[in-house]
């Protein structure tokens, strides 16, 4: 019996003339990763943005578990814990070491006590490999590893699904593979993700389902094995063939 | 030269009581006007439209007018309203007011520097509105205020030598006795010119002391020199 944390309805984004997205259906089972891809400037971030409330959808409804989410009386305060967000520019909080920008969630939203938010945001920097950089301020870290801190920061929440906005488009390319390599762990512990990125390898290796945008629709989705090597439409494969021809060579050779 | 110095002997203790209530006039009205012109400062950028009409119209006004006709019109203004002030609690309120409409705007530039990223990562974990702006956009726009802001407390304590015109013992009217019991103006005037430029020189060593204290290791907010 799988259950479905996240699902949207005819979600529709507009800003004056410039339609954003139109009409997105979307599901989330519990424990899936699901991967979005297509051109920059298809809606992707925003679609995220939406879902987490911290921009106003014009039309449709998204429900988290069986919660209405974009109903009216909703808290959103209270939503947007239970939804993790990764940023493509990590967006730490600069004048707080790694460990305080983990805990400070814990402390002023959570409400626990300094030596339990203690604990736990050492416990989020461990499942992060960041434990050594607990008392570093983010100008004093690497792109990845405040990339990585800012993950902690979203899991110690426990939230019931993780938005990932592009989270390794900022890095170096060295840098990458330590931030796949926690989302690769994450997945495969049981996390409900929804994940905006360029990243072929890791959407192929680590998605359940895939789901290509194009210009502010949903144009196909389904596994990674399907999307790769049988698109049904023209403008996937267009898609796909370009992003493996700039990136596809080097995972061909592996 | 001798004149001079045994004038500076001669008032010395009264110039150091002078200074003390000019010192006392600096800090409460930096203080109040910090607090209000950070409640200013807020109210502009993230205020509603009242809220921002009405700290808009404040800064404007109190930037727009002389200290002086401010202090003359809490001092002699507001007893035909009713309310009689004495000198003291006058000057403290003129200079509070007035150095609320400057720090707001140094406020307000650090505020916006900060941009709205920091509150989206804010609001992104579930902290309210307020409590980002409390936990995450002040401490970072107050310690990126502080170089411009430095010059405020610096201005203020010398604008305090105003209240002299409404009979506040400061600085500025010892200055004043001393030069009317001696005859010797420019001596004196010197002599708290000198006075003035100590304090001045102390306040400056405080707040780079400050400002060293507030950086935040490995963000540099004040550029290098030569780096370019």
């Amino acid at each position: 019996m799988t259950n479905k944390i996240l699902t949207i309805k005819n979600l529709t984004k507009i800003y004056g003339d410039n339609i954003v997205f139109q009409n997105i259906d979307l599901s989330i089972n519990e424990g899936d990763t699901v991967v979005i891809i297509g051109p920059s400037g298809t809606g992707k971030s925003t679609l995220l943005r939406c879902i987490n409330l911290l921009t106003k959808p014009n039309g449709g409804q998204i429900w988290l578990d069986d919660e209405e989410i974009t109903s009216k009386e909703v808290n959103e305060d209270n939503v947007r814990q239970h939804i993790g967000m990764v940023f493509q520019n990590f967006l730490l909080f600069n004048h707080l070491t790694a460990l305080e920008n983990v805990k400070l969630g814990l402390i002023k939203v959570k409400k626990l006590d300094k030596t339990a938010a203690e604990a736990k945001a050492f416990q989020e920097l461990e499942r992060v490999g960041l434990v050594d950089r607990a008392h570093h301020f983010p100008g004093q870290l690497s792109g990845g590893q405040q990339q990585r801190v800012a993950i902690a920061r979203a899991l110690a929440m426990d939230p019931r699904i993780m938005l990932f906005d592009e989270p390794t488009s900022a890095l170096d390319p060295e840098l990458i593979g330590e931030v796949l390599e926690v989302m690769r762990k994450l997945s495969l512990a049981g996390m409900t993700m929804l994940v905006v990125t360029h990243e072929m390898g890791f959407a192929r290796e680590v998605a359940d389902r895939i789901v290509f945008m194009e210009k502010g629709s949903i144009v196909e989705e389904g596994s990674p094995e399907d999307l790769f090597n049988r698109p049904k439409f023209q403008r996937t494969r267009e898609f796909l063939w370009k992003i493996t021809e700039l990136y596809g060579k080097k995972e061909q050779e592996e | 030269m001798s004149d001079w110095l045994n004038l500076l002997i001669r008032f010395f203790d009264d110039f150091l009581v002078g200074a003390g209530v000019t010192l006392e006039l600096t800090a409460i009205g930096l203080v109040m006007g910090f607090l209000l012109g950070l409640g200013l400062a807020l109210g502009k950028v993230y205020g509603n439209k009242p809220l921002c009409w009405f700290s808009t119209a404040y800064i404007e006004l109190f930037r727009g007018t002389p200290l002086l006709v401010q202090l003359f019109l809490i001092y002699y203004g507001l007893p035909s309203l009713g309310i009689t002030l004495s000198q003291t609690l006058s000057a403290y309120l003129a200079l509070g007011l007035n150095s609320a409409a400057y720090q707001a705007e140094y406020l307000r530039g650090a505020i916006l520097a900060i941009g709205n990223t920091q509150m989206t990562a804010g609001r992104a974990i579930g902290l309210s509105r307020w409590q980002t702006i409390l936990h995450i956009i002040l401490p970072q726009a107050l310690r990126l205020a502080i170089p411009s802001w430095s010059n405020e407390p610096i201005l203020l304590l010398k604008s305090t030598a105003v209240v002299f015109l409404i009979a506040v013992q400061d600085l500025m009217a010892k200055a004043k006795r001393a030069a009317t019991t001696t005859y010797n103006p420019i001596g004196s005037y010197l002599a708290v010119a000198v006075v003035y430029l100590v304090m001045v020189f102390a306040l400056n060593a405080l707040l780079k002391w400050l400002e060293r204290k507030a950086r935040i290791p490995g963000f540099e907010m004040e550029g290098k020199k030569g780096s370019l």
